[in-house]
């Protein structure tokens, strides 16, 4: 319902919720405003938003005022402005002369309405705080509007802000009034991108330069997908700016934000290399590339690629197709993932391509796959904000997906009741109802014990279950055998907990499950993840907003990787290559006989190294993966890396991978590249160009093209250039179309004009689907199929010599294997030391004092580290990161597989923990020497 | 082509503190599990520990606060950050909240980590106007030297006992009309506490009739259109200072949709006013009936009572009552008690604001609201709030009973009513005097109060503590009541009248209560915030800015979110209207 009143003289109408200061806006009346922003609930604090409403005693702030009918409104009369031009001018008086932004609001508004000097004396001056190496601390030029604090607790959920003490000495805050270096602050920069004065600001004062252009792209870290600004000058990125998305709507994390320089580090390959014939590769010697640059000679494209393509070929021709394998990117675009995938099925002639995704989802996607029908999220991350109760289960999201942790928080304050379930306490347990920290690898016993209680109190869905599901009753017999009470015992969480929570589950209005790599990687993961499918069908939690399944996926495009076809046994769009008319049609779009088709499954990433093992294949062909430090006892995968007569390696840095490598060619960061990425969400969207490459680097797509050239196919048509491929993206992209159903209804033109579209999206006329699984399932019979899964108890049990658990995964910093983010100046600074995390009563029976170095070992292998205190991490249970090049905890871990989708067990294997220990090697990057050299 | 040496100096950076930091342990502060089972063990014996097993809950927070410093004599950082994890509430929230009262001391760890400990006791000399004019700032030169390093001597706001001035309060214990040495004697003497002896007690109130009327009104013996009725035909309106119609807001309130809270504000902050804790140190059962009556009226669901910290003896007190009550209350029925608490204020003027004292009670920064929408609609727990101070409760009971004309018929110079002066300064005997409303100051002072001192005479009056203004001796004869002094420029808010003779200083009278004025503004915006500073700075010049002054008063007038900062400049205005002579 509309409300009429007048402003300024104008007869004016408000809609529903507007304020005076939205309809002022929309009628293009300016009012300073300063504690206002887009995004944040209004404040009213500042007062420069003042207006004159007729029969009122006082003025009102417009930002928080909502009109009445017939309401006169007056927002520039001699009284109004007279407060307004008082409010900038007292808040103005107490700004330091040298300013810390570009973009002072007050000044500006001061400006505008042409204030002089301020009369009054500026009050005492507050000291800064410099301990944070993304943020400047400056509250000299703080005036007190919360927007930091809004944005740090409102948008973000960190709740690191607070606004302490009172009257002139009130003081936005960081915990208890500690430095901000000292603080739980998660250095997101939502406080820095809200701040209207450059109180809060870049630490590197990047606020006071003038960027030369401004490129909207997509971050290139976590699955999340958030929409960002690159601002470039001199050809280097200056600043990132969080941009509105469906994902993000402007929100960042300390990676998104910070984490970019790498593309300009000192150690980025700028030229073509060969292995030196007198350095022989040694898989157990050392990976510091300062050490390891000398291996190799630099040497001209022509000649890399003659060698990488000649040897392959050669291998090919001597030892049969499946000698050869390729690893491809998830990091990559979607364009770069189908190229390499038909590079890999056509050129080197097998199926024998896979990608990470084999050691994150594989086995969620096959549970789903067998399930439903489908490996990807039913519902966005946003439809929490519907969701009456929402279940994370095995999964960090504060840490890997903090942007979508961000929503989650969100929808907690507006009412959604959280459940964590986890071992370990992250900091989303803070905002839960109910934490189960449950025993490690307990997972089936506590998910069938839940379902017991669902279905013996009856509280199923009946109706979903006889219309849209299969094979329940095999499920019931199946679930008999775990009543609560005897579950607890062996999960560690007591019956009532596990019927309040499965009831809770249950019976509300809508529901919604998040997991990730705490149910994937284990060899039960395929079991954990029919479980979490098992609930949502028998509770009919999926198909509507708010509901659903959604495994958090990892890496910026590792949905679009698999849906791009980098998955041994499936062509894009999940398309079985043992299926004869599949066949057939990619034959005829490829232009080539259908027999050039292998029509067996190729192998998997783990498989693949035991088959190197075996000499079985012989060359491999890797983008932008780092196998040597990602996958699971790490010395047997180097060691058969070591074997390979030809591994090339395409990156931008000389991995611990590309160590072993016979030809490196030096390929393209994210920010210099154009490409489409597609999120967790399914939402596909269009990273861009911002900067260019460094040397004789060049783009991926181009070696992609390069290297299918040297295999003999000629690629020409898609028109890649070594420095520029968003023409040939563009038209690799329109070949995939004509493959892929799920996007057939996305065009280039359409990504770019809208920025993003969510698939499937089978027609142009579409606006995409976020929610899927709404009337039926894509299976055969389009029912979901109950699988039911019995306890397999983790592969190596802690025992008397190894008596730890360790737990693997990722620190909120760091990505991955750290090739990245070990060379961002501000994430290295953040966290520049290997760490393990240790209950503080396991490190005092260990006898070992926070801080110091430690040694863990299982069967495997063992490394040195400092032992950090974090009373989240439960007893007996031991947590590092992947991430640490010197402390490689992947040499440690358990290589068996799941039984179904070939994913190792990462999450769990058998350790002891010594004190002392070698402290942890001094590398060439990593551990702050970035910021040291430039100091 | 790219040089083959890498251009990185292979060296590290030095592990300073913060990277050994790193290593030990996550970002921020880490909870002590000693100090948290510690915490845990203090609020359940207290009384706060949350219900079964459930941490304690959001609105406990300044309760729980009080726990750890009544215990320790302090905040320290690590008790902090242990309650935070215990309340599953971030730090930030717990130190804005504990940062915003006065009572609470924060002391953060020495760099060996070891936490200072706390003085031995600390004294708060009152430096309201009424004790500033009794030697107030005499006493805080003294004592700290007499008292020595390990007791603690700080200014207080106004501690609501002006008829006693100048007033020291060692730990809880007051000393009246003190002297360095009686407050010296009392340090020695280990006096500490507070206790009110003076009231009367649950058995005597009944047996004068009380809560015969409750358990009427409750029994359905009468109708609540008709208690209301009476409220209107008594004319009481709210007695904290604003004024408003009692009947047409229990009228608002039992219109809106249920749940509604009652919300009992006896902040009394008012420098100048005591009336509710000299009330409230006779009658208790009087104002408890009045509120029980209120509630049964309104259709409330739940009562919070808000009582200023500085009201030891009378939080005492007051909860032996209640206790009483309900144990009494129980073999009443079929009448019976809604739920009532009792909340601990912590040291702020600006919690007496009503919706800065509805966040208070929810365990927050007393910040007040913007307004609309009015707590009648939104307030306490986001529901709808009769709010009340505690006089005009009071009142109740007896306009009910004997009829709101009766009362309606008192008064004096056309105006209705009695009202209860606080009145303080330089006058024989002050006191709380029931006098009618309308009375003058003059009379107030001859008829109540055995007029001036010896050797004084009239120069100028504040009929409504800090923020009702400064008036000439000239005004002495205007009817004091609602509305009758805003034309002068001031108001009579909660009837607090500090009485200035010729041998007291008008600038510095209005320079005491800027000053009080900044050291309570919540800080929430700017007109208050920066206004308040700025105007204490331009009026302790020599000379005083007139023009930007006027122009701070009517930002400070027109753009403050609150009446606290709306009425602030009512001083500096009053001085520049009445007394233009003392800035020539």
């Amino acid at each position: 319902m509309s409300i009429a009143f007048t402003l300024d003289d104008r007869a004016v109408s408000a809609e529903g919720g507007e304020t005076l200061l939205d309809v002022a806006r929309r009628e293009g009346i300016a009012i300073p405003t300063l504690c206002f922003s887009d995004g944040l609930a209004p404040a009213g604090n500042c007062r420069a938003c003042v207006v004159e409403v007729d029969g009122e005693r006082t003025l009102a702030a417009s930002c928080c005022r909502a009109p009445r009918e017939g309401m006169v409104v007056h927002t520039a009369s001699e009284r109004a402005r007279r407060s307004q031009r008082l409010v900038l001018e007292l808040l103005q008086a107490d700004l330091p002369e040298a300013g810390f932004t570009r973009h002072n609001e007050v000044d500006q508004w001061a400006e505008r309405l042409g204030l002089g000097r301020p009369r009054f004396a500026p009050r005492e001056r507050v000291v800064a705080d410099a301990t944070h190496p993304a943020i400047a601390v400056n509250l000299d030029a703080c005036i007190q509007c919360t927007r930091c604090l809004r944005a740090c607790r409102d948008v973000q959920g960190n709740d690191v802000i607070g606004l302490s003490f009172r009257g002139e000495q009130a003081q936005i805050s960081f915990d208890l009034g500690d430095d901000l270096g000292a603080s739980t602050c998660v250095a997101c920069g939502e406080c820095v991108q809200a701040c209207p004065t450059g109180a809060l600001s870049p630490a590197n004062g990047a606020a006071l330069q003038v960027p030369d252009r401004s490129v909207d792209s997509v971050c290139p870290y976590c699955g999340v997908g958030c929409r960002l600004t690159y601002h470039v000058k001199d050809d280097t990125i200056l600043f990132v700016e969080g941009r509105n998305g469906p994902a993000n709507q402007g929100r960042l994390c300390v990676k998104g934000r910070y984490g970019f320089d790498y593309a300009r580090h000192p150690q980025r390959l700028t030229v073509p290399l060969i292995r030196r014939a007198d350095a022989p590769k040694d898989p157990l010697g050392p990976t510091d590339p300062a050490i390891a640059r000398g291996w190799f000679r630099e040497a001209s494209w022509d000649e890399a690629l003659a060698l990488a393509g000649g040897t392959l070929k050669q291998l090919r021709d001597d030892h049969g197709p499946r000698a050869l394998a390729g690893f491809g990117s998830a990091k990559g675009s979607n364009e770069e993932a189908y190229l390499f995938q038909k590079l890999v099925r056509l050129g080197l002639g097998s199926n024998n391509v896979d990608h990470c995704t084999r050691l994150c989802h594989a086995s969620s996607v096959a549970a789903l796959l067998e399930g439903i029908g489908s490996g990807a999220v039913s519902n966005p991350v946003t439809d929490v904000a519907l969701a009456d109760v929402c279940i994370v289960i095995g999964a960090n999201p504060v840490v890997n997906h903090p942007v979508a942790a961000s929503w989650i928080k969100n929808a907690v304050r507006t009412g959604t009741t959280l459940i964590v379930i986890d071992p370990r306490t992250s900091e989303l347990a803070r905002h839960a109802r109910h934490h189960l920290a449950f025993r490690p690898g307990s997972d089936v016993a506590l998910l069938n014990a839940m379902m017991n209680v669902i279905v013996s109190e009856g509280l199923v869905n009946p109706d979903f279950i006889a219309d849209r599901t299969s094979g329940y009753e095999a499920l019931v017999q199946n679930v008999k055998a775990f009543p609560p009470d005897a579950m607890a015992a062996v999960t560690g969480i007591d019956a009532e907990t596990i019927r309040t929570v499965a009831r809770l589950y249950a019976r509300s209005r809508a529901a919604m499950i998040f997991w990730g790599m705490g149910i994937s990687q284990h060899v039960h993961g395929t079991d954990n993840a029919r479980c979490l499918i098992a609930l949502a069908l028998m509770t009919g939690q999926i198909g509507r907003p708010g509901t659903g399944l959604h495994p958090l996926r990892g890496q910026n495009n590792v949905q679009g990787a698999s849906d791009s076809g980098l998955i041994p046994m499936m062509y894009p769009d999940y398309q079985r290559v043992n299926d004869p008319a599949v066949r057939s049609q990619f034959a005829t779009a490829w232009g080539v006989p259908e027999e050039e088709l292998d029509p067996a499954a190729g192998l998997t990433v783990v498989e693949i190294l035991d088959a190197i093992d075996a000499r079985e294949i012989r060359g491999l062909y890797i983008m932008g993966e780092n196998p040597a430090m990602s996958d699971p006892d790490t010395q047997h995968a180097r060691q058969a890396l070591a074997r390979l007569d030809m591994l090339v390696v395409q990156d931008i840095f000389l991995t611990e991978t590309a160590c072993l490598a016979d030809v490196v060619l030096p390929a393209s960061a994210a920010a210099e590249k154009a490409g489409s990425f597609t999120n967790t969400d399914r939402l596909v969207q269009l990273g861009r160009r911002a900067i260019g490459l460094p040397g004789l680097a060049r783009q991926d797509l181009w070696c992609i093209v390069a290297m299918a050239q040297q295999l003999g196919l000629d690629w020409s048509h898609y028109g890649a250039t070594p420095s520029d491929c968003d023409a040939a993206a563009a038209a690799v992209f329109d070949e995939m179309r004509g493959l892929m159903p799920s996007i057939a209804g996305l065009s280039w033109a359409r990504l770019a004009a809208e920025g993003g579209v969510t698939q499937p999206c089978p027609d142009e006329a579409e606006p995409g689907q976020p929610i899927v699984f709404v009337d039926g399932f894509p299976t055969a019979d389009g029912r979901g199929r109950f699988v039911p899964a019995d306890v397999l108890p983790a592969d190596e049990q802690p025992d008397a010599a190894y008596p730890l658990v360790l737990i693997t995964g990722r620190q909120l910093e760091h990505w991955h294997t750290g090739s990245m983010t070990r060379r961002a100046g501000v994430l290295d600074a953040l966290e520049p030391d290997p760490v393990a995390l240790l209950h503080p009563l396991t490190l005092a029976a260990a006898g070992v004092a926070p801080g110091e170095v430690v040694t863990i070992a299982s069967r495997r292998g063992d490394v040195s580290l400092y032992a950090r205190a974090d009373a989240g991490t439960p007893e007996g249970v031991v947590f590092v990161a992947f991430c640490w090049f010197e402390a490689a905890v992947n040499r440690l871990t358990n290589p068996t597989l799941d039984p179904v989708a070939k994913i190792p067990e990462l999450k769990y294997c058998a350790v002891r923990l010594q004190a002392g220990g070698a402290a942890p090697l001094v590398g060439s990057f990593g551990g702050g020497v970035v910021l040291a050299a430039e100091r | 082509m790219s040089n083959t040496v890498i251009p990185i100096v292979a060296e590290r950076a030095p592990v300073d503190a913060a990277r050994a930091r790193k290593r030990r342990q996550p970002r921020g502060r880490i909870v002590d599990p000693a100090v948290q089972a510690e915490l845990r063990a203090w609020l359940a014996d207290a009384g706060w520990g949350g219900d079964d097993g459930a941490p304690p809950r959001r609105d406990t927070l300044i309760e729980c606060l009080h726990v750890v410093n009544d215990r320790l004599g302090q905040l320290p950082a690590p008790h902090l950050a242990a309650l935070a994890a215990l309340m599953k509430l971030s730090m930030a929230e717990v130190f804005e909240v504990a940062s915003f009262y006065h009572h609470f001391h924060i002391v953060r760890e020495a760099p060996d980590g070891s936490v200072p400990a706390p003085p031995a006791v600390t004294v708060r000399v009152c430096d309201g106007l009424a004790c500033e004019l009794a030697g107030a700032r005499d006493l805080l030169a003294r004592l700290p030297a007499m008292l020595g390093t390990d007791v603690r001597v700080i200014a207080a706001p106004c501690v609501g006992r002006c008829e006693t001035a100048p007033v020291a309060v060692v730990h809880h214990h007051p000393v009246l009309q003190a002297t360095a040495e009686t407050v010296r004697a009392a340090v020695d003497t280990g006096q500490r506490s507070d206790r009110v002896h003076t009231h009367l007690g649950l058995d005597d109130y009944i047996a004068q009739g009380g809560y015969a009327l409750w358990r009427r009104c409750a029994e359905g013996g009468l109708d609540a259109e008709a208690a209301i009725t009476e409220l209107e035909h008594a004319g009481l309106r709210g007695l904290g200072g604003a004024g408003f119609p009692a009947g047409r807001k229990w009228r608002i309130v039992r219109d809106m949709p249920a749940p509604r809270h009652l919300a009992v504000n006896i902040d009394e902050g008012e420098p100048g006013t005591f009336k509710d804790r000299w009330c409230l140190e006779r009658d208790p059962h009087r104002f408890l009936e009045g509120l029980l009556i209120a509630a049964w009226a309104v259709g409330i669901d739940g009562v919070w009572i808000y009582l200023r910290d500085e009201y030891h003896g009378c939080r005492a007190m007051l909860q032996e009552e209640l206790a009483r009550l309900r144990a009494a209350a129980a073999d009443w029925g079929p009448a019976t008690l809604p739920r009532i608490e009792l909340r601990r204020g912590a040291g702020a003027y600006v919690c007496g604001e009503e919706s800065a004292m509805i966040e208070s009670i929810e365990g927050k920064r007393g910040l007040p609201r913007l307004r609309p929408p009015y707590v009648a609609e939104v307030g306490l727990f986001g529901r709808p709030t009769l709010e009340h101070n505690f006089e005009t409760l009071y009142w109740v009971r007896e306009l009910v009973e004997q009829g709101g004309a009766a009362f309606a018929a008192q008064g004096r110079h056309g105006r209705q009513g009695l009202r209860r002066f606080s009145v303080s300064g330089r006058v024989v005997s002050p006191g709380v005097k029931l006098a009618p409303a309308g009375i003058t100051l003059r009379e107030l002072i001859d008829e109540h109060c055995g007029g001036l001192p010896k050797g004084h005479t009239l120069q100028a009056f504040l009929p409504g503590g800090a923020s009702g203004g400064i008036f000439p001796a000239s005004l002495a004869d205007v009817p004091l009541d609602f509305d009758t002094l805003q034309p002068h420029g001031g108001f009579i808010g909660s009837a607090a009248v500090i009485v200035l003779s010729q041998h007291d200083s008008v600038l510095d009278a209005a320079r005491n209560v800027m000053r009080f004025m900044a050291n309570e503004s919540c800080g929430q915006c700017t007109p208050c915030r920066a206004g308040t500073a700025k105007a204490v700075a331009l009026m302790d010049a020599p000379v005083w800015d007139r023009a930007l002054l006027a122009e701070l008063s009517e930002v400070m007038r027109e753009a403050s979110i609150c009446g606290l900062g709306q009425a602030a400049p009512n001083a500096p205005d009053c001085v520049m209207r009445h007394f233009p002579e003392l800035l020539a």
